[in-house]
């Protein structure tokens, strides 16, 4: 911590004065408050910091240990790395919501308590949602809206939760919250929506690719793997994760396959790799939570260097459509380099990073003896290679020359995607220094002869599946097109539901009114024709008759008087 | 955004489009496959599951998951794909 600053709390503070600060001064600024605040996490003492006391209840802001620790890092990581990325953007408004987001995500890490968790939950809601409406078309207006109320709805349930588990433990404290009980059910599925659970995934593809260039590439890193943290601190070894995270990891592959906005695939294939990481929690194991931990900290890199090298194309082409790229590798050689690193490592080709971390998880699930989920994960590796390490460069740089010549990628763009593509090769080459920050002590050795050797049959014949399908013109071609994903049950069955509610409901008011028009006309008609100038009670009489009239009346009640 | 979609008449050539070294890369890929697939004589697998060592295992599995996720998703699309403004209208 620096003085007193809790991890976050720093960024989100320091984001604050950066609108004020002139151009270059802003983004030495911006660089610095990461740098300085991952700085200050090096060598922090394990322990619990910041505990105050609000009407009887104890709050920890800070919890110091290896994996909030190993969270903290790779988050302060991907945000210097985004922010040199984005440093072309002069918009301010990017530059505060993607710190404050970034803070946000690090406080919600190092929350001791649920509390300070809902706090800086919904900071990353609010913060992050701005980076999608910054692209300022009404479509990322409306994606941006159903992303925060999806969003927001997370943090409800998580706070709703919280308040049912004070209510039935008498503590606040983040720890282990297990699905025994209504407090853990809201809880989970707080953490499954911002997980992006079957079912409750959409909100992510619906999104991202909807986001500014930069934009997407800071919400890559930080929403989902917070998720996968606070899964891992708070359902580790629940059984149901295990199912879960295997439908997550096979399920959005085939509609990356058919996908044809990059980005989106890119969204998808996020999802399958958050799947990894959510059977690797429902394992419980301590290889497998070490597999999770250094999944995710591989992954946040490729996949930000994936969305990086997507966002400089859709830069320099102003699209990022499948059907209408090819042929970019010769205008930005560069950004194809490392763009091909970046499928390379999400693949886990041996000695990028995605080899040494993802192995841990399907090691834990050989060990455990989960013969089906194994089969799938190794289903969604072959699948993820096929989508992400071939669709997405292979649509991007090469396929058939679209004819589009454009500039490489900005400088600052550039050394971003270096630094990055850096890290994941030298991971995959090095990994003991991650290792060494896993929550737990690895006794895993990558590098085995059956390990590469596997690995390589599996991805190359992928590859050569791939190819045959293309060479023989079965492989579905790039199509502009949307497909129907679970969000059209929002988007679309909802809105013909509420359109036939409301029809329904406009009709039987306007029957309502009719009738009582109705009614009232035949009352007027009525009324008219007793009182009306031809009405018998409207008349004029004569005096004499009334006289007679009022005679006739007054000898009939002398008569019934006396009868 | 810089989109420059007319062509240079200095637009030089470049290895990749001449369809004979597209042709070479494949090849080049059959065969690498080939020797991968016939690598595992020469070692012991270890395994956790008794069909992981089935000769070939990986590599055919890979190729089969492949073609099976590209076939299943051919026919996917026919029920989820819609025209790109869908939600639009």
């Amino acid at each position: 911590m620096i003085g007193s600053i809790p991890p976050g709390l720093l960024l989100v503070l320091g984001a604050l004065v950066a609108p004020v600060l002139p151009g270059r001064v802003r983004n030495v600024y911006l660089l610095a408050l990461p740098a300085v605040g991952l700085a200050g996490l090096i060598g922090l003492e394990h322990g619990i910091y910041g505990e105050f006391e609000v009407f009887g209840y104890q709050l920890a802001v800070v919890r110091v240990d290896k994996l909030s620790l190993l969270f903290g890092y790779i988050f302060h990581i991907a945000a210097l790395l985004s922010v040199i990325y984005a440093l072309h953007v002069t918009d301010r408004v990017q530059a505060v919501a993607g710190m404050v987001y970034v803070g946000s995500a690090v406080g919600a890490v190092f929350a001791g308590d649920l509390i300070t968790l809902f706090i800086y939950w919904e900071g990353t809601a609010v913060a992050s949602v701005f980076l999608i409406w910054a692209r300022r078309t009404e479509r990322a207006y409306n994606a941006g809206m159903r992303y925060l109320i999806i969003q927001v709805g997370s943090g409800v349930l998580l706070l709703a939760g919280a308040i049912v588990h004070v209510a039935e433990s008498g503590s606040l404290a983040f720890d282990r919250i297990g699905l025994d009980g209504l407090a853990g059910t809201l809880i989970f599925l707080a953490f499954g929506i911002k997980c992006a659970f079957p079912l409750l995934h959409n909100w992510l593809q619906d999104a991202y690719p909807e986001a500014t260039v930069t934009g997407t590439v800071f919400l890559s890193a930080f929403t989902t793997k917070l998720a996968v943290y606070a899964l891992a601190r708070g359902f580790a070894g629940t059984e149901m994760l295990i199912w879960i995270g295997a439908t997550m990891t096979a399920f959005p592959i085939f509609y990356a396959v058919i996908e044809n906005d990059l980005r989106r695939v890119l969204a998808y294939s996020l999802n399958n790799q958050l799947g990894f990481m959510v059977v690797g929690i429902g394992i419980g194991t301590e290889l497998s939570l070490n597999g999770t931990a250094a999944h995710a900290f591989s992954h946040i890199l490729y996949k930000a260097l994936l969305f990086m090298s997507m966002g400089a194309v859709l830069l320099r082409t102003g699209t990022i459509k499948g059907s209408e790229l090819g042929g970019l590798y010769k205008s930005m050689p560069l950004t194809t380099g490392f763009c091909i690193v970046g499928a390379a490592s999400i693949s886990a080709f041996p000695l990028f990073s995605g080899f040494i971390s993802k192995s841990l998880i399907l090691t834990a699930a050989a060990d455990g003896h989960y013969t089906l989920t194994w089969l799938v994960l190794l289903f969604a590796s072959a699948g993820v290679f096929h989508h992400s390490g071939i669709k997405i460069p292979y649509f991007a740089f090469f396929a058939h020359d679209s004819g589009i010549r454009c500039k490489e990628a900005p400088i600052n763009m550039l050394v971003a995607m270096g630094i990055t593509a850096f890290l994941c090769v030298a991971i995959g080459v090095w990994p003991d220094p991650l290792y060494a920050l896993l929550p737990y002590p690895v006794d895993y050795a990558p590098y085995t002869t059956t390990h590469v050797i596997t690995q390589l049959q599996l991805l190359l014949f992928s590859a050569l599946a791939f190819a045959v399908l293309m060479r023989t013109g079965i492989y579905p071609p790039e199509q502009r097109s949307v497909n129907l994903d679970f969000d059209w049950s929002y988007r679309r069955l909802l809105l013909v539901v509420a359109s036939f509610a409301m029809a329904y409901g406009r009709s039987t008011r306007e029957r309502l009114i009719a009738t009582a028009e109705r009614r009232i006309e035949r009352f007027i008609a009525r009324l008219y024709h007793h009182h009306g100038p031809q009405g018998p009670l409207a008349r004029t009489w004569l005096t004499g008759s009334t006289a007679l009239w009022m005679a006739l009346l007054l000898g009939t009640y002398l008569l019934l008087y006396y009868v | 955004m810089t989109r420059k979609t007319d062509r240079t008449p200095e637009d030089k050539r470049y290895w990749l489009d001449d369809s004979r070294n597209v042709d070479k890369i494949f090849w080049a890929l059959v065969l690498i496959c080939f020797l991968l697939f016939g690598a595992d004589a020469f070692y012991t697998k270890k395994v956790h599951f008794p069909f992981e060592g089935w000769f070939g295992f990986f590599g055919i599995f890979g190729f089969v998951a492949c073609v099976g996720l590209v076939l299943a998703a051919k026919e996917l699309r026919k029920v989820l794909k819609r025209d790109e403004d869908y939600y639009d209208r």
